[in-house]
């Protein structure tokens, strides 16, 4: 039995890096510090997977050697006119630096899921740019903390004990003790709501829609968490203030965030479903900190306005910064989604929806993402690696995607697996194979190999590099 | 029969997320994504317990869902569906030129569908016909 | 005259039979190019990249049979990047801004980077670590922290920028002068500098500390350009560089307001000539749309504020703090053209070329491809003058420029271009073309007995953009402007042996948790991850 420590947790962005592993006969016994989805990975990451390349012969997936697999593989690249690479966002850098190189060899499309996630937010950084910072920046100095259409709690569960709220920093200190106290009342009326509710069949304890006032922790001078947020969730419970916004409303709030720190008049008594006094005073709050911070998820970015919900965001805080520090960041979901934005573009100038088709990279979200190109139904082949597009994508583009030839590269067996033409079964990175991923804050770490694959499981990495080396063969020989 | 027009939002769940990571093909995970969160009252307006099915239609498809009430509540004609292959089903695709479909704040109906099943993941797949198979 | 190339070094004679032979008559042949301050690689270029797509749209670069695909202009990827240098002639560059968390990010585009040998310099002058030994009088153990910091990013010098002002920046301030302390760790940027300087030397880096001044980009600045030289001006041996002002034309402005600013270049060419211990590149600007940027977080944000154009800002836990803002230097823009000015004041009026170097620091006064517009200035009056017709009035009646005959001369520009930036860098094998150097050289298809470049200024320029020939570790990789040959080039980085390696592990793995949110054996890089990993040997006085 050994114990394996500082390996980084492949699941979301936020990346953990100080789980510990025990292994045992080259499995993964005991997982420490990790949180659920962390544990579920390493302790249940081979449960569903395919051990064997598989070939769609006769509308059947059936078992096939590597060289056949990649054979197949390499034929449908050669063949199509305009394929789409895509996913990336859970595979390592080290296999995206491969994956754009192959694109560019086929003249296709890659893309990554930043354009299901955040690619509204590259939009709008690349029109009006970003103030951010490393997490640690965060940790040491922040007392006012934002999660804005984002809910930590279940999409990136240890942010806020390492990184805000509950960790402790060196101008900053944790405020876990008040969310303690505070977590009791919630529990306790929470009780007393069911109590009284079967007893009395009616909701006597039903909380009044909107609040009036910010509560007293507001205007203390420590650490405190704000959560904006169209539903309430475990993080708005955390908070200390949850300001609860009508759906598809943000940018309406955003801006009016914006006239109030510039000391303008709203003559409106509500906006987007909040009274303007409580507005007033959150820009006070704002305007008052010592460094502030706003987390914003994908819930501005799919919703009306996208790109618009994050300029306005993003302008907020950049003009907040006239008045005192305040920064801002994308809560990146996939464990590698920031590093596949990163490798795109120091390799083609450009972070994601990148089309080779004329022999140079060209960008153009909206023409050239995958979603665009598979609604219009212009690809003619598909390389998915390390995503799922078939569970994920709007019905109209997963039925275009699965129509024509599709190669699958993938540990697990997923919806995309079945559909697939070719699969192949990797290595989990990050547990089977190592590389190196980026935190959602553009912080690079290794991804560790704990345990060896199976044998017929190989890494991303050398998976698309045969893939690469049979194109190019391919090609010189139709040459 | 009574019908509801809500604002659909999808997203993640732990119990997704965790569900993610034992195996797209496991039951933790087709549990944790089939289930169509909703305001108890809104519940109580269709006549719905519980874990009664009901359909969501939207522009863009209908689909078969367990409806459960939301733990953080009140939260009026909002409906929330977990990431998965069941809410991709109507989701609308149009990106407006950002490459970005749009996934939350849809316009939907829901009503129930006590008599209808859920679909499985695999009667899901297969309505993905490849071309030229039957 | 023959030189004789063999297993990548310049030998003494080689058998002229077997040998290939390359005819360089009629031709210029320097040592390969090095430039000493670029920024190419690294977590604030792509976020430059990432920033402006309107940046690349213009400048493409197909896939050939033995090419990759890239972007150009002012943010170049990094292939691009490579090719781009090697086509000039260059053969290695120096990456001078990484923040230590992030080195990882700045050697994986490092090892993207072809054609060219690198390095890259760790920002440590607002490094808590650095900050809190110093302010204790605790030189040595600085001295071994840093040492650590070399070894575990990779790094290969000092860099400083803006000292003290970063830290202050993590709240939104800045430092005002070379005395004004740092919030929380009281210490003045004098204190980091002097303190730093001696690390340097304790250590026996190849190259002196590479500093970015403070107040850079304000008006006024050169006085504080002047206090910082001066500052470590008895810390320096006799005839010994023990400071590098970078990109001083950024730290040269005379004025009390951008109304009266002008140029402060005669004052630091004075305090330059007379002493020894001070190094200088250029930081020239160039009239075009650019991309700014730094890891002084508070200059970007009053750059930002100047322009109103978008701003990026990245702070980095413990260490620095980066910004980023596009922008464009206009010849009618008074400021602009002073600037543009002073930078070519600075590189005439200091007399020894082997004190100052030619940069543009890409992409921030400029993209490095327009560096044979710069010797075409550093040549010709005439080329000076043409374009001074061209700029604001008010610059130009305030330019030092037109009281300036000095041209340089073909040796003085292999000087300003390559053998001073090698040997300010200590890069011995580099920058020369004598017997156990580098075999990188560079033909340029121009012969300096017929032409008069002062005269013929354009036949100069286009030499120098494209080599006639690029040879780098002895192989063609570049023949009339054109890649012939891809090659991947070295990264070195300086292994600084101490004695008490032991004891700094532990000190920084105590504190690791507390300073950091990543884990101490997750931090440092391991000599495998680079491509061709070169390490310099150093042994250190502590």
């Amino acid at each position: 039995m050994t114990v394996v420590t500082g390996v980084t947790c492949p699941v979301c962005g936020t990346f953990c890096d100080d789980i510990e592993l025990v292994v045992k006969d080259n499995v993964i016994t005991d997982v420490r510090n990790a949180c659920a989805m962390g544990a579920a990975k390493f302790l249940n990451y081979s449960t569903h997977r395919n051990l064997r390349p598989l070939v769609r012969k006769n509308g059947e997936l059936v078992e096939a050697s590597i060289d056949e697999a990649v054979k197949r593989a390499a034929e449908i690249l050669v063949d199509a006119t305009y394929p789409i690479l895509y996913g990336w966002s859970n595979t390592s850098c080290e296999a995206i630096r491969v994956g754009v190189e192959l694109t560019e060899e086929v003249g296709g499309v890659i893309d990554n899921t930043s354009t299901v996630c955040h690619g509204p937010s590259v939009l709008s950084i690349q029109d009006v740019g970003i103030a951010s910072c490393t997490l640690g920046q965060l940790r040491h100095r922040a007392d006012l903390i934002f999660y804005w259409a984002s809910n930590p709690w279940s999409a990136h569960p240890r942010h806020i004990e390492r990184y805000t709220m509950f960790s402790e920093g060196r101008f900053q200190k944790s405020a876990w003790r008040g969310y303690l106290s505070r977590l009791g009342g919630i529990m306790s009326r929470k009780r007393l709501r069911r109590a009284a509710n079967l007893v009395l069949r009616r909701d006597v304890f039903a909380t009044p829609e909107v609040e009036r006032r910010l509560p007293y922790s507001m205007f203390q001078k420590k650490r405190k968490m704000v959560v904006v947020d169209v539903r309430n969730t475990r993080t708005a419970e955390a908070a200390d203030y949850f300001l609860q916004v009508e759906p598809n409303k943000d940018y309406e709030l955003l801006q009016a965030f914006r006239m109030l720190i510039r000391d303008e008049e709203l003559d409106v008594s509500e906006v987007a479903g909040v009274p303007v006094e409580i507005l007033e005073e959150v820009a006070d709050v704002m305007v008052g900190c010592e460094l502030g911070i706003l987390f914003f998820g994908v819930g501005l970015t799919m919703s009306e306005g996208k790109l618009r919900n994050v300029d306005a965001a993003l302008n907020l805080t950049r003009d907040l910064n006239s008045h005192t520090k305040f920064l801002i960041m994308p809560m990146r979901g996939h464990f590698n989604v920031t590093g596949a934005d990163v490798v795109f573009a120091w390799q083609t100038g450009y972070p994601y929806a990148i089309d080779f088709s004329h022999g140079y990279p060209r960008y153009n979200p909206g023409e050239t993402s995958v979603i665009d190109i598979l609604c219009r139904d212009e690809a003619d082949a598909s390389l998915i690696i390390a995503s799922d597009p078939v569970a994920h994508f709007p019905q109209k583009a997963a039925q275009n995607l699965v129509k024509k030839p599709l190669i699958a590269i993938d540990p697990e067996v997923t919806p995309t697996t079945l559909m697939a033409d070719v699969v192949f079964p990797s290595a989990f990175v990050g547990i089977e194979a190592h590389g190196t991923a980026y935190r959602m804050d553009h912080v690079p770490l290794p991804l560790k190999k704990i345990v060896e694959p199976p044998k017929t499981c190989l890494p991303d990495t050398e998976i698309l590099q045969r893939i690469l080396h049979k194109v190019r063969k391919l090609r010189r020989e139709q040459n | 029969m009574p019908k509801l027009k809500v604002s659909l939002l999808t997203g993640r769940t732990i119990d997704q997320g965790k569900g993610k990571e034992m195996g797209k093909l496991s039951k933790e995970y087709s549990e944790s994504v089939v289930i169509c969160q909703m305001d108890p009252n809104d519940m109580k307006f269709l006549g719905i317990k519980e874990s009664t099915n009901v359909k969501v239609i939207t522009d863009f498809g209908s689909v078969v869902l367990k409806a459960v009430k939301s733990a953080r509540v009140p939260h009026p004609k909002v409906a929330f569906i977990p990431y998965g292959p069941w809410a991709s089903l109507i989701m609308n695709p149009r990106t407006h030129g950002t490459g970005m479909p749009s996934m939350k704040g849809i316009p939907a109906e829901i009503e129930p569908a006590p008599n209808e099943k859920v679909l499985s993941l695999h009667d899901l797949l297969g309505q993905f016909r490849k071309e030229g198979q039957p | 005259m023959d030189i004789a190339i063999k297993d990548g070094k310049i030998v003494e004679k080689v058998d002229e039979k077997k040998a290939e032979v390359v005819d360089a008559s009629r031709m210029i042949v320097m040592p390969g190019g090095v430039d000493i301050h670029c920024h190419i690689a690294g977590a604030e270029v792509n976020s430059g990249r990432i920033l402006r797509p309107e940046d690349h749209f213009k400048d493409v670069e197909a896939k050939t049979a033995l090419t990759r695909s890239g972007v150009g202009y002012s943010i170049p990827s990094t292939f691009t990047t490579g090719y781009r240098y090697s086509r000039m002639g260059y053969t290695t560059v120096m990456n001078p801004s990484m923040p230590p968390l992030e080195a990882r990010h700045t050697h994986e585009e490092l090892d993207d980077t072809p054609m060219v040998d690198k390095a890259t310099y760790p920002l440590l002058g607002d490094w808590w670590f650095v900050l809190e030994h110093l302010r204790d009088g605790l030189l040595e153990e600085c001295a071994a922290h840093v040492a650590w910091m070399m070894s575990a990013t990779k790094g290969y010098a000092i860099k400083i920028v803006n000292p003290g002002g970063l830290e202050a920046w993590g709240f939104g301030r800045n430092v005002k002068n070379l005395d004004d302390p740092v919030r929380y760790f009281n210490i003045t940027p004098r204190e980091i500098l002097r303190g730093l300087c001696r690390v340097n030397k304790l250590l026996n880096m190849p190259h002196t500390i590479h500093v970015h001044t403070n107040n850079l980009g304000q008006p006024g600045n050169y006085l504080t350009t002047l206090e910082t030289m001066k500052c470590v001006e008895d810390l320096a041996e006799e005839g010994h560089p023990a400071i590098h002002i970078t990109h001083c034309q950024f730290s040269a402005f005379k004025g009390s307001d951008w109304g009266t600013m002008s140029s402060g270049a005669e004052e630091i060419a004075k305090y330059v000539n007379h002493h020894s211990h001070v190094t200088l590149d250029m930081g020239q600007v160039i009239f075009t749309d650019t991309t700014t940027m730094t890891a002084d977080g508070p200059f970007q944000y009053g750059l930002y504020q100047l322009s109103g154009n978008k701003w990026v800002n990245h702070d980095v836990e413990t260490e620095t703090s980066a910004g980023i803002v596009p922008f464009r230097y206009k010849r009618k823009s008074a400021v602009h053209a002073t600037q543009w000015s002073i930078a070519l004041e600075l590189a005439l009026l200091i007399k020894d070329p082997w004190k100052i170097y030619m940069t543009t620091d890409h992409p921030n006064g400029g993209p490095f491809t327009a560096y044979p517009h710069i010797i075409a200035w550093l040549m010709s009056g005439v080329a000076r003058k043409k374009t001074m017709s061209k700029i604001s009035k008010r610059a130009r009646r305030k330019s030092l420029l037109p009281s300036i005959a000095r041209e340089l001369g073909f040796y003085e520009i292999a000087i300003v271009t390559r053998a001073g930036q090698a040997k300010a860098l200590g890069l011995k094998q580099k920058g020369h073309l004598g017997v156990g150097a580098d075999a990188d050289v560079a033909v340029y298809d121009i012969n300096p007995e017929l032409v008069d470049p002062s005269k013929k200024y354009k036949t100069a320029r286009r030499a120098f953009k494209r080599a006639a020939y690029t040879i780098k570790g002895g192989e063609i990789v570049v023949k009339d402007g054109q890649i012939v040959r891809p090659v991947f080039g070295k990264t070195f980085w300086v292994d600084v042996k101490t004695s008490l390696p032991i004891e700094v592990n532990d000190d920084i793995k105590r504190k690791f948790r507390e300073y950091w949110t990543v884990e101490y054996e997750n931090y440092p890089i391991p000599d495998r991850f680079l491509h061709v990993p070169a390490p310099i040997p150093v042994k250190a006085e502590v």
